[in-house]
């Protein structure tokens, strides 16, 4: 589904070249949910972004759904969530889930049908006739979801969306995020800090590192896909946290 | 709630009505030294008893060493007929008279002149704004004019009005354009400008993430701008229109002064000053500034409603 090879960025900075992402391997298939997990400056976005055609790497090859970024960003190939809901405040939750699907031109009455379908996914429905300062933020962050899946991508990429979000309520969104993968089998790419996020969420955990940005450790979760919220208290969940840590400080002792 | 919004409408009005009582207070104090001077050399002439009793010796006098050394005048000063500084109720008769008092179609009608300023305000700020709106696009849109339109734009507001308004009705007169045309020209020259910067600003108030938003979707160049940076505009725009549209009033009004314009707001100013007929002038600026706040409120009015609906007033 998503294909990485030996993928490097360079930015030039006035500070002189930065090593954004430095020979990045890495394969993603279809219906994972990967996490990508570091401090701050280990190119986690900006992996992201690569993949989503947004930043172009400046070595190695990156396959999309068999496709360019650039190809798969053309076909409309993946959904995007943002930190920030960044909804219209001009336009109503509804209004604000058609946006993509009035650029790709789908028809009127098949706009209303899809709105319908994933605000009843994130379970805003009720909501399509606010406007989004009428909403508590996550709500607003479950209608960017909810605008990210309105034209049926396969694949939803998310950077820290619910960075920006209480404890409480960034569980709450976790348990809801968890059951609709379950029910779109989507693939889904998920950049966090938290490590209890992402191991709640993952079925695959990226741990990476800063200077240069690089992937330090690839964990392959062996949680069952069925996770309350309480299976953070099992043994099997703090063991890779525990891995998980590890791996973030042995990208620290590099340095 | 219909109390409520009464006693907020109470609460905006009373610093306004205050600042309005202090301003007629130091107007109507004001008066008395103003205009003692022309009083005392009246009341002389009409054989009343003044000190000093020469007008040569009362020049040695300031305006309110005067007033102070013939009380008995003061009352006088708020009736004189060519006054230096006419009193309140003064400009008030005069307004009545020349607004309610006369066939709106008269010649000394000030609803007669103010529609011929207004109707030049309105003309010449559709242009301005539309002129606005256009090159404000092409800046955000076209790097080359972003480098090329921005410093001419603002260097044309540099140059003061009062100078270039006559050269352009002359250079107008020239090739027979007359009339509202002219005025027009120089009201969108100063309400273009505001509407340029607000308009680049508004546009360009879409943060990187919007942005990147619609490069996901594949959104060609045209939505970008109708979805997003069209709608993210509007409050910016009306911020502009407000300013605008009373910079295209005085624009007009500037445009009527130097030209021997006979009829419009600025041709009454510039008849009162000429034919020493202070209440003249005095009462076109007031209906001037009159006509200025109301269509600057009617913007305010226009902004709130088109906010409401846009679901961006917030209440």
């Amino acid at each position: 589904m998503i294909d990485a090879n030996d993928i490097s960025l360079i930015f030039h900075t006035n500070d002189g070249p930065v090593h954004a992402l430095k020979d990045v391997n890495l394969e993603i298939s279809k219906g994972d949910f990967v996490s990508f997990i570091g401090p701050s400056g280990c190119g986690k976005t900006t992996f992201l972004r690569c993949i989503a055609g947004l930043e172009q790497p400046t070595a190695g090859e990156l396959r999309v759904n068999g496709m360019t970024p650039d190809e798969a960003r053309m076909a409309r190939a993946y959904g995007y969530v943002f930190q920030a809901a960044g909804l219209y405040p001009w336009r109503t939750i509804g209004g604000n889930v058609k946006l993509p699907l009035e650029i790709m031109g789908f028809s009127k009455a098949e706009q209303a049908a899809r709105v319908a379908r994933v605000l009843e996914l994130v379970d805003l429905t009720g909501f399509e006739k606010k406007f989004p300062w009428q909403l508590s933020g996550g709500m607003q962050q479950r209608a960017s979801i909810a605008r990210a899946l309105a034209f049926d991508a396969d694949i939803l990429l998310m950077d820290e969306p619910f960075g920006a979000l209480d404890e409480i309520v960034r569980d709450h969104l976790n348990e809801q995020l968890l059951q609709l993968w379950a029910r779109t089998e989507k693939t889904i790419a998920f950049v966090t800090h938290s490590i209890p996020e992402a191991v709640y969420l993952s079925t695959k955990i990226v741990v990476m590192s800063p200077r240069p940005g690089r992937i330090t450790d690839v964990i392959d979760s062996p949680l069952p896909k069925e996770r309350p919220l309480d299976i953070r208290d099992s043994p099997e969940f703090i063991a890779i946290a525990h891995r998980v840590r590890d791996g973030l400080r042995a990208g620290h002792d590099d340095v | 709630m219909l109390g409520r919004s009464g006693g907020l409408r109470l609460k905006s009005i009373l610093p306004v009505l205050t600042v309005i009582g202090a301003i007629l207070m130091i107007w109507v104090v004001a008066v008395v030294p103003m205009n003692m001077h022309l009083t005392a050399d009246q009341a002389q002439r009409d054989g009343f008893a003044v000190t000093p009793d020469t007008p040569m010796a009362r020049q040695d006098y300031s305006g309110l060493g005067l007033s102070l050394r013939n009380p008995s005048l003061v009352g006088l000063t708020y009736v004189q007929e060519r006054p230096r500084l006419p009193s309140p109720h003064q400009v008030a008769v005069e307004m009545w008279k020349t607004i309610v008092m006369q066939r709106v179609t008269s010649k000394r009608s000030l609803v007669y002149h103010g529609w011929v300023t207004l109707s030049a305000t309105l003309l010449g700020f559709a242009m301005g704004t539309t002129l606005g709106i256009t090159l404000a696009v092409g800046i955000v849109y076209s790097r080359a004019m972003d480098m090329s339109v921005m410093p001419w734009a603002i260097a044309s507001q540099t140059i003061p009005i009062l100078a270039l308004a006559p050269m352009i009705i002359v250079m107008l007169g020239a090739i027979g354009i007359h009339g509202l045309l002219p005025k027009s020209i120089i009201s969108a020259y100063l309400s273009f400008f505001p509407v340029v910067v607000g308009m680049v600003k508004g546009l360009r108030s879409p943060d990187g993430m919007q942005l990147d938003l619609l490069r996901t979707y594949y959104a060609s160049a045209a939505q970008g701008f109708w979805k997003l940076r069209l709608p993210a505009s509007v409050p910016y725009l009306f911020a502009s229109l407000k300013i605008g549209i009373s910079a295209s009033l005085v624009g007009a009004i500037v445009a009527e002064l130097p030209t021997g314009a006979r009829a419009g707001f600025g041709a009454r100013m510039l008849v009162g000053d000429q034919y020493g007929q202070p209440l003249v002038t005095w009462a076109a600026l007031f209906a001037a500034a009159i006509t200025a706040a109301g269509l600057v409120g009617l913007f305010s009015l226009l902004e709130r409603l088109t906010l409401r609906r846009m679901g961006m007033a917030g209440t």
